[in-house]
């Protein structure tokens, strides 16, 4: 098994709710609870779940863009928390980011060369500034842009060229883990193919590893060589891709597998789909023991009294980890 | 449970046809460049003869594919607008004005023994005076051009002043937040609350120039009184558009990619909200003209024997004369109300042109 880059260790953020004149806090959204994953060099770990379960703010926790209540990142054995100024800074060579939107990740007021060209500005030891220009066309090339489009602006750009400008900025320094906050969800089916095709290549080209959090399933059990399921702050279930989508243990990844629709019909029709019912519990006020327990059909008292540990269960297999108390596959 | 999900679990390219697509676009990309051989030598050829080309053969065209800013937008919807140049004009007429009066008018205003005679006091207009005489005999039109100077003088400089401490605490604000947001908001709102005009009569009141005060001084003085009442104005506005920049993901690349606080201000914050302040400074440096022609108007702004559109306004309407020579009164108030209409005229048409919700 190839070297552990990225580790993550009891991460926690909560953010104050403020209210009243004199803004007292009043309260917490406990946005991520206590996550703890290991990426492999090379690897892709996708992170799914749905909207508000804290896929996102776990990504800038990652980069650091949120300091977190509790918990702590090491990258390469190094703690990113603890790092100040100059050592912080090369840190941030080695983890970039592509965000989700296309549309508001480009400063409209800057050309694509200087847009690819920034991380070569914060960081001229990476490249002179006599090489800038040529640097930023070669990535614009290894993106599939023409390099011509140096002076445009990014109006000028479809979604999917863009999200490829994204990416081009987010690999300029070759950084060694790169962070895909929903790369596609803003994208075209069609489109979303393409920045998925050039993430692989490029990820073969130049060795990088990715964190691609998404809610779209089907294209993350594609790119994803392990995937970690999250709900409402806490990583419940993981494991390999087959491991997650063939042999589910968490009764919230078999219900969210079961959501999506079957292409053929007969089938469609006739298979028993598993319907939760209810809403996701607010993060400001989430339910004890299980985060789940609340729309399980499994739930018992234990489960609203005791918060199950991500652990590894029989029925599943070596580094698949679920957070049940009765885990296991279905019938 | 098996077989659920499109895409499956084969691995390999997402979907075939797109793969393609994708080496032919990167394929086509490489066939097209010629930088690749010897990239820095070729490089600057190869642009230049496109731009030289599209600025020759097409320069009208829609598609002007190269280095379209946002600036670059406005100007083109700018320059389809006659309000725009009509303002324009103006405002390049009155600058002229103020900078080389003597371009103008022969006669040096200031020179009392060859523009005033006062055996004309009040007379209309003539062949030598088309603007006639003021009180003192002096010629109005050589008055009124050499009154441009002030006027242009303390609405630039005010706005200048204004628009820099606006903007300074307005970033600050917007961006640093907590006490030091709130305390400057409440500042701001104290300022806020004084009137202008009320605030510039208090302000110069209190210290008042007298007719042996340099100009500039006296100037000074004006610019003063009306940029710190007149700040809170760009204050709020920046404040509000930098709160709305901060949290743009392009702010955020920029810290991730380990842009330090005076990198990401100046390199995204303040381009993407600077807009709305250029807008509102232009209207306001209207407002700031109109100002100090009325504080000279009250006797308390500029002073006699400065040269000011207030000043003589104020002269040519005490009782009576303003029915006995209109003339002293009407040129000083066309030109002053030429010149606040063409900064205000000029800030709308920026204003339609930058904003593209007005479109």
């Amino acid at each position: 098994m190839a070297e552990v880059i990225l580790k993550a260790e009891g991460l926690v953020k909560h953010y104050p709710i403020k209210s009243g004149v004199i803004q007292r806090t009043t309260g917490h959204v406990r946005a991520v609870e206590g996550v703890s994953f290991e990426l492999y060099e090379g690897e892709t770990l996708g992170v799914v779940g749905e909207s508000g379960c804290g896929k996102s703010t776990l990504g800038r926790l990652l980069m650091r863009l949120e300091e977190p209540t509790a918990g702590k990142v090491t990258f390469n054995g190094v703690d990113m928390y603890s790092q100040t100024g100059h050592d912080m800074r090369r840190l941030r060579r080695d983890i970039q980011i592509v965000f989700q939107d296309p549309y508001t990740s480009l400063n409209p007021r800057k050309t694509v060369g200087d847009i690819i060209g920034e991380p070569f500005d914060i960081h001229p030891e990476v490249c002179p500034k006599s090489e800038r220009n040529k640097r930023v066309r070669e990535l614009l090339d290894l993106v599939g842009l023409s390099p011509e489009h140096i002076n445009r602006y990014p109006h000028q750009f479809s979604g999917g060229q863009r999200q490829r400008i994204g990416v081009a900025r987010g690999i300029a320094l070759n950084p060694k883990v790169l962070i895909c906050d929903e790369p596609v969800s803003a994208l075209d089916v069609s489109v979303q193919a393409q920045v998925v095709n050039l993430l692989e290549r490029l990820q073969r080209e130049l060795g990088l590893a990715y964190i691609f959090i998404a809610h779209d399933l089907s294209v993350v059990r594609h790119i994803s060589d392990r995937i970690a399921v999250m709900y409402l702050g806490h990583i419940v279930e993981i494991g390999d891709d087959e491991q997650i989508y063939e042999r589910a243990t968490h009764p919230y990844t078999q219900a969210l597998l079961s959501a999506v629709p079957v292409p053929d019909p007969q089938v469609e029709a006739t298979r028993e789909q598993i319907v939760l019912t209810g809403d996701v519990p607010s993060p400001a006020n989430p339910p004890s023991g299980c985060p789940f327990h609340t729309r399980c059909w499994k739930a018992t008292e234990k489960c609203s009294a005791e918060v199950p540990q991500l652990v590894a269960h029989p029925d599943g297999g070596a580094g698949h980890l679920s957070a049940c108390h009765y885990a296991a596959t279905l019938g | 449970m098996t077989d659920n999900f499109p895409g499956g679990p084969v691995k390999g390219p997402f979907d075939p046809s797109s793969s393609a697509n994708l080496a032919d676009a990167s394929r086509t990309a490489r066939a097209e460049d010629p930088t690749e051989v010897p990239p820095d030598s070729a490089a600057v050829p190869l642009v230049k003869p496109t731009m030289a080309v599209m600025a020759e053969v097409v320069p009208d065209v829609q598609d002007v594919a190269e280095a379209r800013s946002l600036w670059m937008d406005a100007w083109i919807t700018m320059r389809r607008r006659p309000l725009f140049w009509i303002s324009v004009a103006l405002i390049a007429v009155f600058v002229l004005m103020a900078a080389f009066p003597q371009l103008f008018s022969p006669l040096d205003a200031y020179n009392i023994k060859d523009a005033c005679d006062l055996n004309r006091a009040r007379l209309g207009p003539d062949a030598d005076a088309i603007f006639g005489y003021d009180l003192q005999g002096c010629d109005v039109y050589a008055r009124t051009i050499y009154g441009a100077r002030s006027s242009i003088l303390v609405g630039i400089f005010t706005t200048l002043l204004a628009t820099a401490i606006g903007v300074l605490l307005g970033t600050m604000g917007g961006f640093i937040g907590r006490w030091i947001d709130t305390l400057m908001s409440r500042t701001a709102d104290i300022f806020f609350a004084i009137p202008l005009l009320l605030g510039g009569i208090i302000i110069l009141y209190s210290f008042p120039s007298s007719p042996d005060t340099p100009y500039l001084l006296q100037v000074f003085k004006v610019v003063f009184a009306m940029a710190v009442l007149g700040w809170p104005n760009i204050f709020r506005i920046m404040r509000s558009s930098v709160m709305q920049v901060k949290p743009a993901e392009y702010v955020m690349a920029a810290r991730a990619l380990g842009g330090n606080a005076p990198h990401v201000i100046m390199g995204h914050i303040i381009p993407n909200a600077i807009a709305p302040v250029i807008v509102v400074a232009t209207i306001d440096l209207g407002a700031y003209i109109a100002t100090e022609a009325t504080l000279s108007f009250l006797g308390i702004g500029l002073q006699n024997p400065i040269i000011s559109w207030g000043i003589d306004i104020s002269a040519a309407s005490a009782l009576g004369y303003v029915r006995q020579a209109p003339h002293m009164l009407i040129f000083p108030s066309i030109f002053l109300s030429l010149t606040v209409l063409a900064f205000i005229m000029l800030g709308e048409v920026v204003r339609d042109a930058l904003d593209p919700k007005l479109k």
